[in-house]
């Protein structure tokens, strides 16, 4: 065996990530391992566990179940279907291919997601007994959404419809006309029975009609170009390297052109000039550098660059400094999402906190209908308008996949949520900065002779959050203290009388409560706020408007039983009938808080002795 | 200009070490000797020239590894002036845990999975990087390449974080981990192509030479020390082996070979019928095996 020659074959091969879709009972997981066992990257012991376990769960019979080289844990073993994004490796003499195979049932669409955001290519896996189903669109919708170029339709399960051309011919047809839009370089159709093998390495003797190429000879003449080498270049800072006093190198992996030695450089943050005095590149010092590569750059002058930057040369347009964009997000969890929340996005280099500001619409992936909506739910995929609380580099998704794309995480429980491609920056609010005032909190706070603060009590309905608040502000009132109490009923009267009791509209009433507080702190009030304010995010997001040691949550922590036992407007009463819609502890959650600064207990003692509670607490933090 | 794939895995394993090192207080590496350890290693020393790691590595001996490998692992510890942690779980020392007296899944468990557990506690790691690859196992085949561990250090496959791009989620609360394998996407062959290539340092045991073994159950096992316990009917032979993975010596089979280069492996796995972990006793000790150590901890 020549080495040399193999691996100078080896470095010629095309690297090629694919994605394959389809719904339950495609026969996914059959062709995959059918694309393992004629390349021949199975290996026996690996047959021979797929043997032995073809005989426990197989379909087969007595014959090797394709599927069982494939379906990898054992939850799925049982259950007889694919759960999660699972990769493969095959290679040909011409190809290394990394498959992503990905489940196809509706409620893991954010796995396919997932598996389409590394893909290059996909194949989509139609059953030619059954069509086109929603599914199918689902797929291809979000394969095109997330910029995937080549697709190969796989019509398979031929053998159960006697290789017959109409039937093949009436399902393109049908795929043809809902893609017409969406924006694929090339797009294959094959004839394929994975189970006996046609069309996947040869061309089947049962399908004379079809003059196209097989399935493996349409992968590996795909024609993958990076758009992106040919772009100007960008490389986000990843890792400053100080590894000595005398050495200061940027590390990152170069997301879009190349870059030599001597080159004029900018950063998209902090807007600094210079340039490139060495390169390095895993193999030590390089002249140029190209897409993909990690490398460190060392620059002319001394500057202070940080991780969350972005070094560009000076022709790159494309990338804007802003802080506001349009984006389409796909939402992976079980938790809505509602606009104004507090969340946080993940872009290439950095973590910035920001909110939703505008749902445009979501997007029935079915029809392709753009529709009004409020909130989004597991698997919808939506445009909208989303604000950082800080600038970024902003570019398209189209324009760089790299730089373009985000993921939304939970910042209460870190969980991943959702994720995002950019569309454009919005440049309409950089003009408005916020007025200094030259009477500010702090001159208010001195002519009132007080430390200004808000006191955010929460709690059931019924719990006894304003009768408490009520005697605290006379007891305030009575000290000279000047203040001000927001009770949700009143407000819900006024400033918030257009919303409802559904989850979105008390986010939108707590946001509203929590921005007219803030006023009233800065107007130099002790502010009490009486809300149920029942979402744990929202009071978080309250509380961060505020600096620390304004803002105390006091926890009034009368039981569900007790209060629908009190009822003192006979609320639960109604809800429980079934009158009353949303109502909190019944059909609608309260999340107790986790850390309050005062938890309240109403069985325990009276309303005035709770107030004078606060006030010594309020004593104690030097408010009073 | 397009990278060659061994190039791009390059690129994309570097990228991934930085991202661990710029996002997390207190990363370890996972340093198990092996092949895939030997590569891992490199690509880090590669993402942080001319600096030094920014990391520790992390050693869990479980007292039963061949001796050329705990050799081996001193000579790179001076040779790169590395940091590095050697942890032994001396409970399970204390009690006499082997893998011939106790069977490959208990000392798996108590030397190996526990002794991470207990080493990633002590020392509060809130990142592990292990050289674990996706082609190796079918489990293995689902995880993530940053994968989330809760305060107990279980897996929950069911309950991966989507990862999507190269935008990895590196946020946790206090107590929980990470375990990060930037190999997942190298096959075996891209590791020995590399190896090759940089002309990366091996543990001798991986080339054909003559060594003392015996044939027990499907194994065939190298004599490499007393604890052996060799019965009357086994048999001491001198043979020409090799090895394709490496681990505890009474778990780990020897394969007869005479490849005495890297090229002679390459070429001999090029035609090899049979995948690497073959020769693992603990994947083989119950159906789906390797997926549970896994969800109870296990790398």
């Amino acid at each position: 065996m020549d080495l040399k020659k193999f691996f100078q074959d080896q470095n010629k091969k095309n690297q090629i990530k694919i994605l394959t879709c389809g719904s339950v009972d495609d026969g996914k997981s059959t062709l995959l391992g059918r694309l393992l066992y004629d390349s021949q990257n199975v290996f026996l012991d690996q047959m021979n566990q797929a043997k032995a376990e073809s005989e426990k769960y197989g379909t087969q019979g007595k014959e090797l179940d394709l599927a069982l080289l494939i379906d990898g844990l054992q939850a799925e073993r049982e259950q007889g279907i694919t759960i999660d994004v699972a990769y493969r490796f095959f290679e040909t003499p011409k190809c290394k291919f990394i498959i992503a195979d990905t489940p196809g049932h509706e409620q893991y669409t954010r796995n396919m997601a997932t598996g389409a955001s590394n893909s290059d290519a996909a194949i989509i896996l139609i059953d030619a007994q059954k069509g086109v189903l929603e599914q199918t669109k689902r797929h291809s919708f979000i394969v095109n959404l997330l910029g995937i170029k080549h697709v190969v339709v796989a019509i398979n399960k031929m053998d159960l419809v006697k290789y017959d051309q109409n039937n093949f011919e009436k399902i393109v047809n049908e795929y043809k006309n809902f893609t017409k839009n969406f924006n694929f370089f090339s797009t294959n159709y094959i004839p394929l029975s994975a189970l006996k093998g046609a069309n996947v390495f040869s061309i089947s003797e049962n399908t004379k009609w079809y003059t196209g190429l097989s399935l493996i000879e349409t992968l590996e003449n795909i024609h993958i170009q990076d758009e992106n080498v040919k772009n100007a270049f960008s490389m986000p800072v990843q890792w400053v390297n100080r590894s000595s006093s005398e050495f200061r190198g940027y590390s990152g992996t170069i997301t879009s052109g190349k870059i030599s030695k001597g080159d004029l450089i900018t950063t998209a943050l902090s807007n600094y000039q210079t340039s490139i005095k060495n390169i390095y590149g895993p193999k030590g010092e390089l002249n140029v550098a190209f897409t993909n590569q990690s490398v460190t750059l060392t620059l002319k002058d001394e500057l202070d660059i940080s991780r969350g930057d972005t070094i560009l040369t000076k022709d790159n347009k494309a990338i804007i400094k802003a802080d506001k964009f349009a984006a389409h997000i796909v939402w992976m969890e079980q938790e809505s999402m509602l606009p104004e929340r507090n969340y946080i996005f993940r872009f290439n280099n950095t973590y910035i906190n920001g909110q939703i500001t505008d749902l445009v619409h979501s997007i029935n992936v079915n029809s392709y209908e753009e529709i009004a909506t409020k909130r989004l739910n597991l698997n919808d995929i939506a445009y909208c308008k989303i604000a950082l609380n800080k600038m970024h580099s902003i570019t398209s998704y189209k324009n760089n996949h790299q730089l373009g794309s985000f993921v939304i995480i939970d910042p209460y429980n870190n969980k991943t949520i959702g994720a995002g491609m950019i569309d454009h920056a919005l440049r309409r609010s950089s003009n408005i900065s916020w007025h200094e005032m030259s009477i500010n909190k702090e001159t208010r706070s001195k002519q009132n002779a007080q430390q200004p603060c808000v006191i955010w009590f929460t709690g059931l309905s019924g719990s006894g959050k304003s009768t408490i608040a009520n005697i605290l502000e006379q007891k305030l009132y009575t000290i000279n203290k000047r203040t001000y109490l927001l009770d949700g009923d009143n407000v819900r009267h006024g400033l918030n009388k257009d919303l409802g009791f559904t989850d979105t509209d008390r986010v939108e009433n707590i946001r509203r409560v929590a921005e007219v507080s803030k006023l009233m702190a800065d107007a130099g009030l002790i502010t009490l706020v009486s809300f149920i304010s029942p979402f744990r995010s929202e009071r978080q997001m309250a509380k961060e408007l505020f600096q620390l040691g304004e803002f105390f949550e006091v926890f009034v922590s009368t039981s569900l039983e007790e209060c629908e036992k009190r009822d003192p407007k006979g609320l639960y009463k109604k809800a429980r009938a079934g009158e009353l819609k949303n109502f909190t502890g019944i059909d609608s959650t309260y999340e107790s808080p986790e850390n309050p600064d005062l938890t309240l207990d109403t069985k325990k003692s009276s309303a005035e002795q709770l107030a004078d509670q606060i006030i010594n607490f309020l004593k104690d933090k030097k408010i009073v | 200009m397009n990278l060659s794939h061994l190039e791009k895995l390059e690129s994309e394993s570097i990228h991934i070490i930085r991202e661990v090192a710029s996002e997390f207080d207190n990363p370890v590496m996972l340093y198990s000797i092996g092949k895939d350890s030997a590569v891992m290693l490199h690509l880090a020393l590669k993402a942080f020239a001319p600096g030094k790691l920014p990391f520790k590595l992390l050693h869990v001996d479980t007292t039963w590894k061949f001796k050329d490998m705990i050799k081996f692992r001193d000579d790179i510890e001076k040779e790169y002036d590395l940091d590095l942690l050697v942890h032994i779980n001396q409970e399970g020392v204390k009690n006499n845990i082997g893998p011939i007296s106790h069977g490959s899944k208990l000392h798996t468990d108590i030397m190996k999975t526990q002794a991470l557990k207990q080493a990633l506690n002590k020392y509060k790691f809130d990142a592990a990087f292990g050289g674990a690859r996706r082609d190796e196992e079918k489990s293995r085949a689902k995880e993530r390449i940053f994968s989330f561990r809760d305060q107990h250090h279980h897996w929950d496959p069911k309950n991966q974080r989507p990862e999507l791009w190269n935008l990895f989620n590196t946020k946790i609360a206090k107590g929980e981990s990470v375990r990060v394998f930037p190999l997942s996407n190298w096959t075996e062959i891209d590791v020995w192509q590399y190896i090759y290539q940089e002309k990366i340092n091996i543990v001798p045991l991986y080339f054909a030479e003559e060594r003392p073994v015996i044939q027990r159950d499907n194994l065939l096992l190298m004599v490499d020390d007393k604890r052996l316990d060799i019965k009357d009917y086994e048999k001491v032979q001198n043979k020409l082996i090799r090895f394709r993975t490496l681990g505890c010596y009474p778990l780990t089979g020897a394969i007869e070979s005479s490849a005495k280069s890297v090229e002679e492996i390459i070429v001999e796995l090029l035609e090899s019928k049979n995948s690497e972990r073959e020769g693992r006793a603990i994947d083989n000790d119950q159906i789906g095996s390797m997926e549970k150590k896994k969800q109870e901890g296990y790398f």
